[in-house]
């Protein structure tokens, strides 16, 4: 019998308290706030077509550096972004938190997964998003930040209404 | 409601107006799948994206689904998706490489010709021969122009060439921009659903009028210049091309800026390789190609080139659009065509920051067109203005409403010629 690798629960709550904050931030338009929680280096990328993609070569729903995730937040914060002007009221969950990789790469950044469903309401009427987000972590002056997220939406292949909110 | 033999389009389509039951009303969507969907020329795919033989992609003529394939010779074929023998859908992958399709559910094999190859236990037909009257049906006519596949549901009727008109001349424009002359549509499609009659995003591609309110905001925290393409002083044209072809010329400000590259927000400094490409393959004429830049052209009535993107309207219902949309690669350019994709990738799609807010339009637009009062559009604007150009075409200012009303003239005249 093989044994099962040693969690470390200390970790993982951490970083789900972590993933928890950014959810909330994300859900109730805390646009100063979420955009905080990014390092100077942060990717934010929603691939299309499947989740393995070459985003340099391909189209992808959303591929935002960290000026381009700037740009989007101010973009959202200007009042004039009609999409989400009124913004979309939102909440999701997170589930099947998995710690991928507690030491990835020269920062020792840790790689996580986590299953979502967002509940989106709005005039057009209401959207059920769903897929997996894997996130990059790296302590930043003893907090966490991100310097990558990745989502995977399931029907990210298919024809999909306007996604202008912070998913 | 209606029924379509009793609309009269005469009385919902005016020279300035027109009614809002053309929006919403299924006998009149019903009228336009078979008087234009299912009759004119259709753009389907590009050459591109079957580059090999046998490759194949499944495309779409409004709600149709087309499987266009290249066979081993490599001729192109466009097929509709349904077994000759049960209806069942003979191809379920986007893409892929084959020479035949089998059907899932009693095995009858098809080449990508669409001729049938074979059916398992064929003694059970009587020794009576299927192969020569049951292969797939083809989408009756195909023609190409510069790569880009068309399709006609129609026997008979204009070729491609006579459609395309003037609007020819603006695919021709855009791939000029390639050293090679070709462009490459090879970095796969968004495809982006809204709620709204495919009529609304046909009149906005080619608005100018919508631009600096819709897309205030992007303008304003990118400090983007296009707002001012699309102002009241500029001087773009908006142009009627015929057919129901229109577009946004922004010729006249870029040559009024004489700066190559100015159109895409660069310089040759910043993409040396493509300027020196550009050079070589066209020598002195390549400075007028730069400073010009790429079409915003809307091809009636699925086909909008917009200078860096190619989006394609799909109808699926009287009230719900799919707008696919990719990034224009140029044959020869690979550093224009890598600051192309994420270009577009930041503005089109679900998530863009220009097309989520044209999105957000479209539905309104066709919530608003629902409510009882006062039942007309208006297509006004610049009719006091409007004029010929030097070809013979009519013109206004960027911000007019001609294209709008060239299309509906157009399609007037398409929903009456009903045969």
């Amino acid at each position: 019998m093989t044994a099962t690798p040693r969690l470390d629960t200390d970790l993982l709550r951490s970083v789900e308290h972590f993933l928890f904050l950014e959810a909330r931030l994300a859900d109730e338009g805390d646009y100063d706030g979420w955009e905080a929680l990014w390092t100077d280096d942060g990717v934010y990328w929603i691939p299309a077509n499947g989740d393995d993609i070459d985003p340099s070569t391909q189209m992808s729903i959303l591929f935002d550096n960290r000026s381009r995730i700037s740009l989007r937040v101010r973009q959202l914060k200007s009042d004039k972004r009609h999409a989400q002007n009124p913004r979309s009221r939102l909440r999701r969950l997170l589930a099947n938190v998995e710690l991928l990789d507690a030491g990835a790469g020269d920062d020792g950044d840790v790689v996580v997964g986590a299953n979502f469903l967002i509940h989106e309401s709005r005039d057009r009427g209401t959207t059920l998003w769903g897929g997996r987000t894997e996130y990059r972590l790296r302590r930043v002056d003893g907090a966490w930040r991100m310097a990558r997220k990745k989502v995977m939406l399931v029907d990210n292949d298919r024809a999909l209404p306007t996604l202008a909110f912070l998913v | 409601m209606s029924t379509a033999s009793t609309v009269r389009w005469d009385q919902l389509i005016e020279p300035d107006r027109v009614h809002g039951s053309l929006y919403t009303d299924p006998a009149v969507y019903e009228a336009e799948l078979e008087r234009i969907w299912y009759r004119t020329w259709v753009y389907v795919g590009h050459e591109s994206e079957v580059p090999e033989p046998n490759d194949y992609v499944l495309k779409s003529i409004g709600p149709q689904p087309v499987i266009m394939t290249r066979d081993r010779q490599g001729d192109i074929h466009l097929l509709l998706n349904r077994c000759s023998h049960r209806a069942n859908l003979v191809c379920d992958a986007p893409q892929g490489n084959s020479s035949a399709f089998r059907c899932p559910y009693h095995g009858w094999t098809f080449a990508n010709t669409g001729a049938l190859l074979g059916y398992p236990f064929s003694s059970g037909y009587g020794g009576r021969e299927l192969k020569s009257e049951l292969g797939l049906a083809a989408v009756p006519r195909m023609e190409r122009y510069r790569g880009f596949v068309f399709g006609s549901f129609a026997d008979d009727g204009p070729t491609l060439v006579e459609h395309l008109g003037a609007a020819a001349g603006e695919i021709d424009r855009l791939v000029r921009l390639s050293p090679e002359g070709r462009i490459q549509l090879t970095a796969g499609w968004l495809k982006h659903k809204v709620r709204a009659n495919w009529k609304m995003l046909l009149e906005n591609e080619t608005d100018g009028y919508h631009p600096q309110f819709v897309h205030a905001s992007i303008f304003a925290v990118a400090d983007s210049g296009i707002g001012e393409l699309y102002g009241e002083k500029s001087t773009a044209v908006s142009r009627d091309l015929g057919g129901g072809h229109t577009e946004n010329d922004l010729r006249p400000e870029f040559r009024r800026l004489g700066e190559p590259l100015r159109w895409f927000g660069t310089s040759p400094d910043r993409l040396p390789d493509y300027a020196a490409r550009m050079r070589a393959a066209y020598g002195d004429a390549a400075e007028q190609i730069l400073v010009d830049g790429s079409p915003h052209v809307m091809i009636f009535p699925n086909l909008f080139i917009a200078e860096i993107q190619i989006f394609v309207l799909q109808p699926t219902a009287v009230d719900e659009t799919v707008q696919h949309v990719t990034a224009i690669q140029f044959a020869g350019a690979p550093d224009l065509n890598r600051r192309m994709l994420q270009q577009t990738i930041g503005s089109v799609g679900p998530a863009g920051f220009l097309l989520a807010d044209d999105s957000e339009m479209y539905e309104r637009n066709q919530r608003g067109v629902q409510v009882r009062r006062p039942e007309w559009l208006v297509l006004k604007r610049g009719l006091h203005r409007e004029r010929l150009d030097d070809d013979g075409h009519l013109i206004g200012d960027a911000t007019d409403e001609v294209p709008m009303r060239a299309m509906w003239a157009h399609y007037r005249s398409l929903m009456e010629d009903g045969r």
